[in-house]
């Protein structure tokens, strides 16, 4: 069946840690950094992979436009 | 078959990234600030329609007076709240561009307020961004015309009093009577489904623009985490539960 996947590449130093991505996220594939960047904020990363379908809900309401966007059907 | 993460991240499957209409500056606006939303949104618009060339942004004072550091495009800082007036000038000098002002609610509904509604009321080809978060963001969160009844900020620290401090303005209603406004809206830039109808409505003035039909008005309601005290995803919670019964959302005219 084909499926749908997706993927984000996060521009870790233009993070400013501000979570709306998180919560915008509807399968729950970003999650915020133990780790900081060269500011000091935590940052957006792909907890759950797998889960990411590439529908650009965070990527249409990060205010620092570091998300980028990937989406491919999958045969399997 | 699994797919590994780098077989998707590929040129080819790329369907977000951001408009080269916006500069590789990293936006002054603290983190979760609905500005950063508005101008990519604006900026994308601008791109898609293949207008670089002939749109100008008018800046304003207050968090977005470095809005021309930001944007890719040609760019004009006004005094402030005289947003409107310096747009209404280079409209009237090139009026084939596209003439945008991109104002904060300290600057156009108390500073600006005659500039604002004059420019509506003559009708200048124009579009007016007017991005209200109810408060002075960038001088430390004092009291704007736009605070809310009650609302805690650093110049009224027990809640605006009605009775001692007026009531809220609510701009884009009052713009909406001026026959010189085609187009007035109020948006939100805090989920992906308020980001999708904001951008129509960007577009549509855009259009409104080409078609030379006067002023339009696009209200964005958006936050300020830093001057409200607090964190961004409560801080939009907080303006969907204070802020849209006082500024619903949905267009007003046109």
């Amino acid at each position: 069946m084909a499926k749908i996947r997706g993927a984000v590449v996060v521009d870790v130093e233009r993070c400013k840690g501000c979570v709306i991505c998180v919560n915008a996220c509807p399968t729950n594939v970003l999650s915020m950094s133990k780790d900081v960047n060269g500011k000091g904020y935590s940052f957006s990363y792909m907890e759950n992979p797998e889960a990411c379908t590439g529908c650009m809900s965070c990527s249409l309401v990060c205010p620092d436009v570091v998300i980028t966007v990937y989406r491919m059907k999958v045969n399997e | 078959m699994s797919i590994s993460i780098q077989d998707i991240i590929k040129e080819e499957n790329k369907v977000f990234s951001k408009t080269k209409l916006l500069t590789d500056k990293v936006f002054s606006y603290c983190p979760g600030c609905g500005h950063g939303v508005a101008h990519r949104i604006i900026m994308e618009v601008i791109e898609e329609m293949g207008i670089v060339n002939q749109t100008i942004g008018v800046a304003p004072v207050g968090c977005s007076v470095l809005a021309y550091d930001f944007m890719d495009i040609d760019m004009q800082q006004a005094a402030h709240g005289r947003a409107p007036a310096v747009a209404t000038g280079i409209s009237r000098v090139f009026p084939d561009k596209y003439v945008f002002t991109y104002q904060g609610d300290g600057d156009l509904a108390a500073i600006g307020t005659a500039e604002t509604i004059h420019a509506c009321s003559r009708g200048e080809n124009i579009i007016i961004f007017f991005i209200n978060n109810g408060i002075y963001g960038m001088t430390g969160g004092q009291m704007a015309p736009t605070t809310l009844e009650g609302m805690k900020t650093s110049t009224s620290p027990h809640g605006r009093d009605l009775h001692q401090m007026g009531f809220p303005i609510k701009m884009t209603e009052i713009v909406a009577q001026l026959d010189g406004v085609q187009f007035a809206t109020r948006q939100a830039v805090h989920t992906p489904s308020a980001v999708r109808k904001t951008k129509k409505a960007v577009k549509k003035a855009f259009e409104n623009v080409k078609n030379k039909k006067g002023v339009s008005f696009i209200e964005i309601v958006s936050n300020c985490n830093s001057g409200w005290k607090l964190a961004p995803v409560k801080a939009n919670e907080w303006m969907e539960e204070f802020m849209f019964p006082v500024y619903p959302i949905g267009d007003i005219k046109g």
